[in-house]
């Protein structure tokens, strides 16, 4: 398994009893803290997974490494949130969607700098990330998606 | 056709909607009323050995721990209860689970059901309640609702096959037009496609009219083995199928949002078990709490074409008098969708329908019936096939 070690970062990450990132939901959002997308390769069947889990979902393998994704994606499907939970309130109407990455994996995620009626199937999305990080848990950096032109 | 798995031989279901100031314990032990009172030869404290009942969440009315509660209230302490989780398909996975008891004999004669308490609560704080069946770090943290899921799912389904927000829309008027049929439904309003197309937008291309209600109400039915039923009714309807299949729990992670995996799954499980075919179904009872899962649901189940269903509700073939009647309660989106009752409440139509209790709503000489019930964004799907054991 490759080892990112915690040295090699600013950020805090749970490690393992190795010092090794562990491959999980909470490292994957404190990676975005760092403006990284990240999932995890398998070692046996090569397919690339994010969110990261324990076990390739492919083959089941359990030797994993991270790896960075591009970013770049293709709309799969979407929908305008009109009336959205309290915390999104002051955002709504808000475009989200389901974005396939270059590598692979299928994200979820809010759509900005996309007018509603501009958004297609198949089209480009970037992704990118906030910069707040919320003061209780979770503490998790969001990423979004914006038009890749 | 094939052995039953077990018989109901009675049903009860509290009339749905807003029921102010009644809580689980209460509306559970309305509907177990009916039920009991329905079945004159059962004398309940002697003869249940068990309860199964589904809820979805201790958050509406901040009570867990429910299956002793429930159990107390229709009177049936020391008996062992059972609650299961499964999002809206909570009380169907208690069926299932009580059917595991009486096939495994443990148990004979069991009263299964299902209740939730919503609408004291306001529409957001039910919205949130609802998204904690999605994927949390990835849907609910991305400010995706539960009706954006469902969205997402009709607009995969409109690129992919041409469908169109008119026939969402047809799927709403035809349950209305049962739910009038239905005096324990939530609704009782005819509308037309013009209102639905025209209501407060949801989440696109979902309106309010493409939405089930929040309700409140519970179900049951008493479920014996089949060789005791015929001591309790002339009029048993038996469980002659049953299927369950789960997916993930996101929809983001899967390869088709047109589809709904878990329905096709369970159906095929079934089917199989009980040794008919789509085309034998005189009356389905379908998981509508988006008027786009009723348009998936024909095609997943095999009573159209994959990507026909919008034609299917164009034809008028799931009207009553149709070619397969579909939701004759009303649905979920008329007659109500208190989240846990909701499964037990579509086999109390069926067995209304087996049993020609079903008043106007009556399917004539229905003899197979068949419920689908999923759970959160089709994570989990169970069907159940039925047919009258008179």
């Amino acid at each position: 398994m490759k080892v990112l070690k915690s040295e090699e970062k600013k950020t805090s990450f749970i490690l393992d009893a190795n010092g090794a990132i562990v491959q999980n939901v909470e490292n994957f959002y404190r990676f975005c803290a760092e403006r990284k997308l990240m999932g995890v390769k398998c070692r046996s069947c090569g397919s690339v997974t994010s969110p990261p889990r324990p076990f390739c979902p492919k083959c089941l393998a359990t030797v994993l490494e991270w790896t960075e994704l591009k970013g770049q994606g293709e709309l799969l499907t979407f929908t305008v949130i009109h009336f959205p939970p309290s915390q999104f309130q002051a955002l709504a109407p808000y475009p989200v969607g389901i974005v396939k990455m270059y590598e692979g994996p299928h994200l979820p995620g809010i759509i900005k700098n996309v007018k509603s009626e501009d958004l297609k199937i198949g089209m480009r999305l970037q992704v990118d990330f906030e910069s707040a990080i919320p003061k209780e848990w979770p503490r998790w950096p969001r990423y979004f998606f914006k038009s890749a032109v | 056709m094939t052995s039953p798995l077990a018989s109901i031989v009675s049903a009860g279901v509290t009339k749905f909607g807003v029921r102010e100031g009644l809580y689980t314990r209460e509306l559970f032990a309305e509907a177990a009323k009916e039920a009991f009172a329905q079945c004159p030869n059962l004398d309940p404290k002697r003869d249940i050995q068990a309860l199964f009942v589904g809820m979805m969440s201790e958050s509406y009315e901040h009570q867990a721990h429910i299956a002793p509660l429930l159990l107390d209230w229709v009177g049936l302490l020391p008996n062992p209860a059972f609650r299961a989780e499964g999002a809206c398909a909570s009380s169907s996975i208690a069926l299932r689970t009580a059917l595991f008891a009486i096939a495994s004999g443990m148990h004979e004669i069991v009263l299964v059901g299902g209740v939730e308490k919503m609408t004291h609560l306001s529409t957001t704080g039910v919205t949130e309640i609802l998204a904690m069946a999605s994927d949390f770090p990835f849907e609910q943290w991305h400010g995706i609702s539960f009706p954006g899921i469902f969205a997402m799912m009709a607009v995969d389904h409109m690129h992919k096959y041409g469908t169109t927000q008119e026939q969402l829309a047809k799927v709403a008027v035809k349950n209305h037009e049962h739910g009038l049929l239905n005096p324990k439904a939530h609704l009782q309003k005819r509308i037309t496609v013009q209102d639905v197309l025209s209501s407060q937008p949801v989440a696109w291309p979902l309106k309010l009219y493409d939405c089930c209600p929040r309700s409140d109400g519970a179900s049951c039915i008493i479920l014996t083995s089949p060789k005791l039923a015929r001591k309790f009714t002339d009029t048993p309807v038996n469980i002659i199928g049953s299927g369950q299949a789960q997916d993930t729990l996101g929809l983001f992670e899967r390869d088709d949002f047109s589809t709904m995996k878990v329905t096709r799954l369970a159906a095929e499980k079934a089917y199989k078990m009980a040794n008919v075919q789509p085309k034998d179904i005189d009356v389905a009872e379908l998981h509508d709490c988006f008027t786009i899962a009723e348009i998936i649901a024909y095609e997943d189940l095999g009573f159209c074409e994959k990507g026909e269903g919008g034609k299917l509700i164009d034809e008028g073939a799931t009207y009553i008098g149709g070619r397969i009647p579909t939701n004759t309660s009303g649905g979920l989106k008329a007659k109500g969708h208190p989240v846990g009752a909701t499964g037990v409440a579509q086999t109390c139509e069926i067995y209304s329908q087996l049993t020609n209790q079903a008043g106007k709503r009556q399917v004539p000489n229905a003899e197979i019936g068949l419920s689908e019930n999923v759970g959160g964004s089709a994570s989990t799907g169970v069907i159940h096939i039925y047919e009258r054991g008179d």
